[in-house]
C-alpha cells in the first residue's frame, strides 16, 4: 500500500499515459486503416510544408547571383578562404612539404620541412617547459610512435590543419564569448546558434561549405572550426562571469576603460578557465579529422578511410591510434600550459639566447638536422626500413573470433533483438503522431512551463510538416535503446570506479581512447561479427556514448559532500546503505547530466551509423550529402538537432528540479 | 625574401627552357591540372596512370583528395579539373546535373564496364545446385536466411544512394528474399569477408572492377538480361504487371572534366579523351595492390612500361 501512496498524482498520470501508449501502439495502425484515418500515422498531405527546396533555391541564389554591388557573395567567401589558406600553406610547408618552387615533377625543393627529430625535440621542450621532464618524455614518445609506425607524414598533415583550426576557433570563440558577456541580447541571440552548431551533423552543411569556400583543405578547416568553436564561446562567457568581484573593482579603481577592463583585467584573470576551452577546441577538432578528410583534408583520416575500404583492419587501427596519440599528446600539453604557474619575470638574463634556452635549442636542432639531413636522409625523414607494423594480426584476430565464436555471438544478438530492440521499435512506430506531440508538450509544460512546452511543440511540428516523422521515430528508437544500454553499463562502472582509485585510472584511460578513436576503426569488425543492421549500429553508438555516462557518474559520486557521508557513518550506515541512501541520491543530478551528454553523443553518432546501414535521419543526411542536395541535408540535420535540443532541455529542467528538491541548488 | 624570389625566377626560367623543347606545352598553361582522388583503389590507379601520362607530355599535375559526389561542386567552379571515374551506375544523376550547367564536360568512356549484380560465393553451389540461375533462388531462400529474416532469404543490397531497384526486383520476380541495405561498401564487403571466412551462406551486391570478385570465388546470379524496356515497360518479361523483372544494366565508366580544361590545356584535354583501359587490366592491377600488397606507384609504373605504345598514342 505504501508504494501506491508514494506515487504522486503526476506519477499516476504518466503511468496511465504509458498504458494508453502501449494500447495505441498495438492497435492504432490497424484502427486508423479500418476507419480511413491514415493521417493519424503519417503526416497528412494538407500540413506538409517541406522547406527543403526553398533552402536549395536560396543556396543557388547565394552561390550564383547574390552580390554586394562591388563584388559577389561567392567572391567574398572565396577571399576569406584565400586568407585562411595562406597560414595553412605556411604551416604545411614547415611540417610536410618544405618550400617548393614549380609544380609537379619539375618542382624543386628549396628548403626541406622540419625533420622528424626537430619536431620531436620541439614537443619535448614544450612538455618540459609546461610542466616537467616526464611530460616532455611522454609527449616525445607519442610523436615517436607516429614516426615508428610510418604515420609521420599523414600525422603532420593532420597536425597542420589542427594548428590552423585551433587558433581560429579559439580566437573566434573568445571574441564571441566576450561579446556575449558584454551584451545580454547578444548572449540571447547566439545561444540557440551555438546549440545548432553543436547538434546539426556536419554532413548536413558540408555541401554549402564546399559551394561557397571551394574544394580542399580550407572547406575542411571551416567545417572543423564550426564544430569545435561553441564550447570556447560558452566557457569564455562563463569564465568572465566568474572572475572575482575584487579584481573587477580593482580594475574600476585603476580607471580602466571598457576595453582595458576586458582585455587587460578580465581575460587575463580568467586565463585558467579559458585554457579549458582551448583544450575542448583541440579535442573536438581532432574528432573531426575523419570527416574533414572526406572533403580533401587528407592526413590520418584519409588513411583510416582507405584502409577500411580494403578491409585492412590493422592499417585502419594503426592510423586510428595515431589520431588518439596525437589527441592525447596535444591534450596533455594544453592542460599543462593551463596549470602552469605564471613565470617569474624578475631574474631574467639579458641575452635573448640565454633568456629562451629552449627556443634556441629547438632552432639549433632544426637547423642542424636539416643540414645533416642533406647528407644523411635518415635524419630528415624517418627511414622506411625501420617502420613497424602490426600487419595482419588484427585481421587474423577478428577472423579467429568470427570463425570460432560466431554462433554464440549470434545467439546473444538474436536474444537482444527479439526481447528488446524489436518491441521498442514497433512500439514507437505504432504511436500516432498527435498523441506523441501532445504527451511531449505536456511533459515540457510540467518541467519548464509554457516556454519549454512551446519549444517542444514547435520543434516536433517542424519534423512533422517536413514529412520526416517515421525517420525521426526510428532515430529516437536507435538513440533511446543505445542510451539505455550505455547507461546500464556506464553508470555502474562509474560508481564502482569512483570508489577504487586504481580502477579509476584504468577506466579513464579506456574512455579517453574510446572517445578519440575514430568510430570508423571499429565499424568493420562490428559489421563482420554482427552483420549489417540495427544491432551493429547500436553497438557502435554504445561504444562511443559510454564515456560521459561513466565520467559523470564517477564525478557525481566523488563530489558528494564528505560531511554528509561522515554523518552517515556516524549514524551507523552500512556500506550498502551509504551507497544507496546517501551517495546515489546526492549524485543523481550529476548522473542525469551524464545521461544528457550520453544522448548528445549518441545523436552525434547517427551519421556514422548511417554508414552501417540504418534507416533514420542520419541516413537522410548522408543521402543528401551524396546527392549534393543542400536543402534535404539541412532539413534532416535540423530535425536531428531538434530531437537533441528537446532531450537536452527536458533533462536539464529535470536535473534542476531534482537539485532543488535535494537542497543543492540553494547551497550554490 | 628577395633571394627566394630570385631563385624562383631562375628556376622558372630553367623550367621554361627545358620544357620549350616539348611542343605540346608551348601555348598551354603551366598551372597544375588537378585530378581528383577518391577512396577506392581502382580509381587511384586510373587517375595515377592518367597523371603519369600527362606528366610525360610535360604537364604539371596535382592530385587532390575529394569525395566522389561532392567533387562536382569543385568541378563546376574550376577548383578541380578532372575526375577519371564516374560510374554510369552510381554517378549518372550527379554527372547529368553537372553537365547540364555547362561548366562540366563529359570526356567519354574510360573503356571499363561497370558490372553490378547479385553475387554468391562458389561454395553455395553445393547447397543450392540450381545456381546461378535466378529461378533457383526461391528453392534455396531458407538456406540464405538469418534469424531476423527467416524463413525468407536475406539479400544484402548496396547503400540506398546507389539506387539499383533491388526492392522492386525482389518483388517483381516474386523472390522470397528480404532486401537489407548496407550503408557503405566497406560494410558490404565486411559482411562478405566474414561470411566467406565461415563458409556461411550469403547473397549480396558485388560490383566490378573491384578486388572482391578477384579475391573470393563466386558467380553473379543470372537474371533475365537487362533491356531498357524492362525498366520502363511493366508488360515486358516474366511479370506482366511490374517493371524491373530483369538483371541490372551494365554501363560504362565515364571521365569528366571542368569545361575550362579544353581552352587552358587543349593537349591534355585531347589525351584524357583518348584514355582507354580494359576491365581485365584494371582488375589485375587492383588485385596486385589490394591483395598482394604491392605499392600502387610501382603497379602503375609497371603498366606504363608494358603499354608504352598505348599511352604514347594518347599524347601525340
Amino acid at each position: 500500500m505504501w508504494l501506491l501512496r508514494a506515487i504522486s498524482p503526476s506519477g499516476w498520470f504518466w503511468i496511465g499515459a504509458f498504458g494508453i501508449s502501449l494500447f495505441l501502439a498495438e492497435h492504432a495502425k490497424s484502427w486508423s486503416r479500418a476507419h480511413d484515418m491514415r493521417w493519424l500515422m503519417d503526416t497528412p498531405r494538407a500540413i506538409r510544408f517541406p522547406i527543403k527546396d526553398d533552402i536549395s533555391d536560396f543556396m543557388d541564389w547565394l552561390v550564383n547571383s547574390a552580390t554586394f554591388g562591388l563584388f559577389t557573395f561567392t567572391q567574398f567567401t572565396r577571399a576569406i578562404s584565400w586568407l585562411i589558406e595562406q597560414p595553412y600553406l605556411l604551416v604545411k610547408s614547415m611540417l610536410v612539404t618544405g618550400w617548393v618552387q614549380g609544380f609537379g615533377d619539375n618542382a624543386v625543393q628549396l628548403l626541406p620541412p622540419f625533420s622528424w627529430i626537430a619536431v620531436i625535440v620541439t614537443v619535448f621542450a614544450m612538455g618540459y617547459y609546461a610542466r616537467n621532464l616526464w611530460l616532455g618524455l611522454f609527449v616525445a614518445a607519442c610523436f615517436l610512435y607516429l614516426a615508428i609506425f610510418g604515420q609521420w607524414e599523414s600525422a603532420m598533415v593532420t597536425l597542420s590543419s589542427i594548428l590552423i583550426a585551433v587558433p581560429i576557433g579559439v580566437a573566434g570563440g573568445l571574441l564571441l564569448g566576450v561579446l556575449a558577456y558584454r551584451w545580454r541580447w547578444f548572449n540571447m541571440a547566439i545561444s540557440p546558434v551555438l546549440d545548432l552548431m553543436q547538434t546539426v551533423p556536419i554532413f548536413a552543411y558540408l555541401v554549402p561549405i564546399l559551394f561557397l569556400f571551394g574544394f580542399g583543405p580550407v572547406a575542411a578547416l571551416l567545417a572543423t572550426i564550426i564544430y569545435a568553436m561553441p564550447p570556447m564561446v560558452r566557457i569564455t562567457t562563463l569564465a568572465l562571469k566568474s572572475v572575482p568581484e575584487e579584481i573587477r573593482e580593482f580594475g574600476l579603481m585603476a580607471g580602466c576603460t571598457n576595453r582595458q577592463m576586458t582585455w587587460k583585467v578580465l581575460v587575463p584573470a580568467a586565463n585558467r578557465s579559458l585554457m579549458v576551452g582551448v583544450n575542448q577546441v583541440i579535442m573536438l577538432s581532432l574528432n573531426m579529422v575523419i570527416i574533414a578528410s572526406m572533403i580533401g583534408a587528407g592526413g590520418l583520416g584519409y588513411d583510416v578511410l582507405t584502409s577500411l575500404r580494403r578491409l585492412d583492419i590493422g592499417g585502419g587501427l594503426e592510423a586510428g591510434v595515431a589520431i588518439v596519440v596525437l589527441a592525447i599528446a596535444l591534450d596533455r600539453l594544453s592542460q599543462a600550459f593551463a596549470d602552469r604557474n605564471p613565470p617569474d619575470h624578475s631574474a631574467l638574463p639579458a641575452s635573448p639566447v640565454r633568456r629562451h634556452p629552449w627556443i634556441t635549442t629547438c632552432l639549433l636542432v632544426a637547423l642542424g638536422t636539416g643540414i645533416a639531413g642533406l647528407f644523411l636522409p635518415a635524419l630528415q625523414t624517418y627511414p622506411r626500413e625501420l617502420w613497424i607494423t602490426t600487419g595482419n594480426f588484427w585481421s587474423k584476430l577478428v577472423e579467429y573470433i568470427n570463425v570460432n565464436f560466431f554462433d554464440q555471438i549470434e545467439a546473444v544478438k538474436t536474444f537482444m533483438l527479439v526481447t528488446f530492440l524489436v518491441p521498442v521499435k514497433r512500439f514507437l512506430l505504432g504511436l500516432p503522431w498527435p498523441w506523441v506531440i501532445a504527451l511531449l508538450t505536456y511533459a515540457g509544460w510540467q518541467l519548464g512551463r509554457w516556454r519549454l512546452a512551446l519549444l517542444v511543440l514547435l520543434m516536433s511540428l517542424f519534423i512533422l510538416v517536413n514529412d520526416l516523422w517515421d525517420k525521426a521515430m526510428v532515430t529516437v528508437y536507435l538513440v533511446g535503446v543505445s542510451v539505455v544500454i550505455a547507461s546500464l553499463i556506464g553508470i555502474p562502472i562509474g560508481i564502482w570506479s569512483a570508489q577504487h582509485k586504481r580502477a579509476d585510472r584504468v577506466v579513464a584511460a579506456i574512455i579517453d581512447t574510446l572517445q578519440t578513436l575514430p568510430s570508423f576503426v571499429y565499424l568493420i569488425p562490428v559489421v563482420m561479427l554482427f552483420r549489417v543492421g540495427d544491432f551493429s549500429a547500436m553497438i557502435a553508438v554504445v561504444l562511443y556514448a559510454l564515456a560521459p555516462a561513466i565520467r559523470y557518474a564517477s564525478h557525481g559520486i566523488k563530489t558528494v559532500d564528505p560531511q554528509l557521508i561522515e554523518a552517515g557513518v556516524v549514524s551507523g550506515c552500512t556500506r550498502r546503505q551509504l551507497l544507496w541512501r546517501i551517495r546515489l541520491p546526492l549524485a543523481l543530478p550529476e548522473i542525469m547530466l551524464g545521461i544528457n551528454q550520453t544522448i548528445m553523443l549518441a545523436i552525434s553518432m547517427l551519421v556514422i551509423t548511417a554508414l552501417v546501414g540504418t534507416r533514420e535521419l542520419g541516413q537522410e543526411v548522408y543521402i543528401a550529402l551524396t546527392k549534393a542536395d543542400t536543402g534535404r541535408g539541412i532539413v534532416a540535420g535540423l530535425s536531428i538537432a531538434f530531437i537533441a535540443i528537446i532531450a537536452d532541455r527536458m533533462i536539464a529542467a529535470g536535473a534542476t528540479r531534482a537539485r532543488k528538491r535535494l537542497g543543492l541548488e540553494a547551497a550554490r | 625574401m628577395l633571394k627566394t624570389h630570385f631563385l624562383g625566377a631562375a628556376f622558372a626560367g630553367a623550367l621554361a627552357i627545358g620544357l620549350s623543347a616539348s611542343p605540346v606545352l608551348a601555348a598551354e598553361s603551366e598551372e597544375p591540372i588537378k585530378l581528383t582522388l577518391h577512396d577506392w583503389t581502382g580509381q587511384l590507379i586510373t587517375t595515377n596512370i592518367m597523371g603519369e601520362v600527362l606528366k610525360k607530355a610535360g604537364y604539371n599535375i596535382d592530385y587532390v583528395q575529394a569525395d566522389y559526389i561532392a567533387q562536382f561542386a569543385g568541378l563546376k567552379t574550376g577548383d578541380l579539373h578532372v575526375a577519371m571515374e564516374i560510374w554510369e551506375t552510381t554517378g549518372r544523376e550527379a554527372m547529368d546535373e553537372a553537365t547540364a550547367t555547362g561548366n562540366v564536360e563529359n570526356l567519354g568512356e574510360t573503356g571499363m564496364q561497370a558490372i553490378e549484380e547479385w553475387w554468391f560465393p562458389a561454395y553455395m553451389k553445393d547447397v543450392c545446385p540450381g545456381l546461378p540461375n535466378w529461378e533457383a533462388l526461391n528453392d534455396c531462400a531458407e538456406d540464405f536466411s538469418t534469424p531476423e529474416t527467416a524463413p525468407s532469404g536475406r539479400y544484402l543490397g548496396g547503400p540506398v544512394t546507389w539506387g539499383g531497384f533491388d526492392d522492386e526486383r525482389a518483388e517483381a520476380l516474386d523472390l522470397d528474399f528480404e532486401v537489407v541495405h548496407a550503408g557503405t561498401d566497406a560494410a558490404l564487403f565486411a559482411e562478405l569477408e566474414s561470411a566467406y571466412q565461415r563458409q556461411a551462406p550469403i547473397l549480396l551486391w558485388v560490383y566490378a572492377p573491384h578486388w572482391a570478385p578477384v579475391k573470393f570465388a563466386g558467380e553473379w546470379i543470372e537474371f533475365p538480361k537487362y533491356e531498357a524496356a524492362c525498366y520502363e515497360d511493366p508488360s515486358w518479361g516474366v511479370n506482366p504487371d511490374m517493371a524491373y523483372d530483369c538483371g541490372k544494366p551494365r554501363g560504362p565508366i565515364w571521365k569528366v572534366a571542368w569545361s575550362g580544361v579544353k581552352d587552358k590545356w587543349p593537349g591534355a584535354h585531347d589525351a584524357i579523351t583518348k584514355f582507354k583501359i580494359s576491365n581485365e587490366d584494371m582488375g589485375a592491377m587492383v588485385a596486385a595492390v589490394d591483395l598482394e600488397g604491392k605499392d600502387l606507384d610501382a603497379v602503375v609504373a609497371e603498366w606504363m612500361n608494358n603499354n608504352e605504345a598505348t599511352w604514347k598514342a594518347w599524347i601525340e
